[in-house]
């Protein structure tokens, strides 16, 4: 029974991971949707601050997340790209062709 | 024309008392439980130093997260405003204000008139602005005053990993087991709050001239570290924790 | 720093043993480490069920900690270390056990768990650890369909109850209690921040508040921050707490009653759903590698 549990899941569709932070002054999330991530790795290269990895996740995917000693750190991490007054969209976000990576600020 | 400003910080309240654009005489007190009896105070000391009486003020703007407490301010405004005004003040060059004061951080941009074009804040977090540097002083066994003059004497810097002071408070203590030096980690601690205020800045844009702001601006070990975050030393002005005060009695008179 | 005279954060370190499982007929003897900030728990599970398990306070070391509660764990017992079959180890010490086979991460194993411990009809999970507080959803096999993590901050953790505790002076384990031993429920505190919370707390003690009121205002400060996290994932039913926090239930009714739905208690601990997660997922591999071993 394990066996087709475990089969199953590799069929499943992905999961979306929110990493981010809240606080007096808003909140700030990237949103990965693993479903629409094809692993292509271009999030790596355009993160200035070299906050993804591709990685094969818990669930035997191949997928793009935020690496373990970043995500805690988001606010600072992020906060040179978040957007406000005339700012390009974020690096990510425009170089993720599929379309996976978003963010809520 | 007479002017007052009032800024009710989190930690000490600031008056500036202008005379057509000149200042006339400034007080800061420490803020107590009841803002508005520290602001009464506050006023009082700037008014005997004056030697004027409350009635020669035509006008008296309040800011700083407390203004709304005080009943006999004529006008409010942000501390934003205030900050850029001030800050244009003393130093017109500036297009990029940087306030850090007791439980909050701003990043203002300006322009040549102390308008505010942008801004960025960092509220409600202790992480990176004065409350930081406190807790610190005291999980390494020193006061505020002397973090910056020992953090001057290392020349080198320990990664800290965590944004929370809570969470530093923790760190600070395993850097003291693991040997390392009182002049290391408060330089550790002003590096953290360089990374945190630059990133905070950057969201609106660096801009030169940088004036930096706000009591954290006493702390000549954070200056010497944001002038190697921002490759540029920041303008500082003489009491930088009443800039504030200053913009709002500006603001008064406009 | 001054060390405090009494310690009041200190929460009971819990053991647990099922006498009525003979370990030596199981096929499958599974053993799972979550590491956390605070707490690291180690879980033995023999043919998918709880065998036996202890929660321990994390020391500095990760694989120091890791060890010890091993050891407790199976103090309780003649089982040894080398008869378990594998080790997963999960948290965020996970990287730092020097026997675990595998490592997965700990929203994955905290969602196993819960839909082990609380059934396939779990589908909202909030973790309340020491350093983070994370919202999963999961589908009825326990996987991962959305989850929600944040920044390192005390606020609506358990490291941030604990500053409280020692704060107030109260035992930890009497705050949930306590808080509501009071006459009318106070307005939260307004600061989210646990270091913000120190100097509010103090006024608010001068202003003649109650200790058990300003514990009351921070219970439903710290629950409505997470009722925030909470809502950006959304809460579907069932919804269930796991982590320390899970057991103070200042906190926990507070959210309920801010988020007006009810949970599904875990038994017997909420706290080690991640190291229950971990062995369950010990268990799988453990079928896998005994499959393609033939």
């Amino acid at each position: 029974m394990f066996g087709n549990w475990w089969k199953r899941l590799i069929v499943a569709p992905g999961y979306i991971a929110n990493y981010g932070y809240a606080d007096g002054s808003g909140t700030y999330y990237i949103t990965i949707t693993t479903e629409k991530c094809n692993a292509c790795g271009e999030c790596v290269k355009a993160c200035p601050a070299q906050v993804f990895e591709v990685i094969e996740d818990d669930y035997g995917d191949n997928v793009a997340i935020v690496k373990d000693d970043k995500k805690k750190n988001i606010k600072y991490l992020c906060g040179p790209c978040k957007p406000t007054a005339n700012r390009p969209p974020l690096p990510c976000m425009a170089a993720c062709k599929p379309g996976a990576i978003s963010h809520s600020w | 024309m007479i002017t007052a400003g009032v800024d009710v910080g989190a930690e000490t309240v600031k008056v500036v008392i202008l005379k057509d654009g000149e200042v006339l005489a400034s007080s800061i007190v420490k803020a107590g439980l009841d803002r508005q009896k520290s602001a009464e105070e506050a006023m009082g000391n700037a008014l005997n130093a004056a030697k004027i009486s409350k009635s020669n003020i035509q006008k008296i703007t309040a800011t700083g997260i407390g203004r709304k407490e005080i009943s006999w301010a004529t006008d409010m405004v942000t501390e934003i405003a205030a900050a850029a005004k001030g800050a244009n003040k003393l130093f017109p060059s500036a297009r990029t204000v940087i306030d850090i004061g007791a439980e909050e951080s701003r990043g203002v941009k300006v322009n040549a008139d102390g308008k505010v074009i942008d801004f960025a804040k960092n509220e409600k977090c202790a992480a990176g602005v004065g409350s930081f540097v406190e807790s610190m002083s005291r999980a390494i066994e020193t006061t505020v005053e002397q973090m910056g003059p020992l953090s001057l004497k290392s020349d080198k810097i320990i990664p800290m990993n965590v944004t929370c002071v809570v969470f530093a408070e923790s760190e600070v203590v395993s850097l003291i087991h693991a040997k390392q030096t009182k002049e290391d980690i408060a330089r550790a601690i002003h590096e953290a709050i360089a990374t945190r205020t630059t990133s905070m800045v950057r969201r609106v844009g660096i801009e030169k001239d940088i004036a930096l702001i706000g009591g954290v601006a006493n702390n000549p070990g954070v200056i010497e570290r944001l002038t190697q975050h921002l490759g540029t030393a920041p303008l500082v002005p003489k009491d930088p924790q009443l800039v504030g005060a200053l913009g709002a009695a500006l603001l008064a008179a406009s | 720093m001054v060390e405090e005279k009494k310690e009041y954060w200190r929460w009971t370190e819990g053991l647990y043993l099922n006498k009525d499982i003979d370990w030596r007929k199981a096929k499958s003897i599974t053993l799972g480490v979550d590491i956390g900030s605070v707490s690291t728990q180690a879980v033995v599970l023999t043919d998918g069920k709880i065998y036996c398990f202890a929660s321990i306070r994390t020391g500095s070391d990760s694989p120091d900690s890791a060890r010890k509660a091993v050891e407790s764990a199976l103090k309780q017992t003649d089982l040894k270390q080398e008869n378990i079959h594998y080790t997963v180890g999960t948290g965020y010490g996970r990287v730092n056990i020097p026997f675990a086979n595998k490592t997965v991460t700990e929203i994955a194993c905290h969602a196993r768990g819960a839909n082990y411990m609380g059934g396939p009809t779990i589908r909202t999970i909030l973790d309340m650890g020491g350093q983070d507080c994370k919202a999963i959803q999961c589908d009825e096999r326990g996987k991962v369909v959305q989850f929600l993590m944040n920044d390192k901050c005390a606020a609506g953790t358990g490291r941030g109850m604990e500053v409280i505790a020692n704060l107030m002076a109260v035992p930890i384990t009497d705050i949930g209690r306590l808080s509501f031993e009071i006459d009318k429920e106070p307005p939260p505190v307004s600061s989210t921040c646990v270091v913000f919370a120190k100097t509010e707390a103090i006024g608010l003690m001068r202003e003649g508040w109650t200790k058990n009121q300003v514990l009351a205002a921070y219970c439903s400060a710290m629950a409505h921050r997470v009722v925030t996290l909470l809502q950006r994932v959304g809460v579907n039913k069932d919804f269930t707490i796991t982590g320390g926090i899970a057991k103070n239930i200042g906190v926990t009714r507070r959210i309920l009653n801010e988020l007006k739905v009810d949970m599904v208690q875990l038994q017997p601990d909420p706290q080690i759903a991640g190291g229950v997660g971990a062995s369950l997922f010990a268990a799988d591999l453990l079928e896998k590698q005994r499959k393609a071993a033939g």
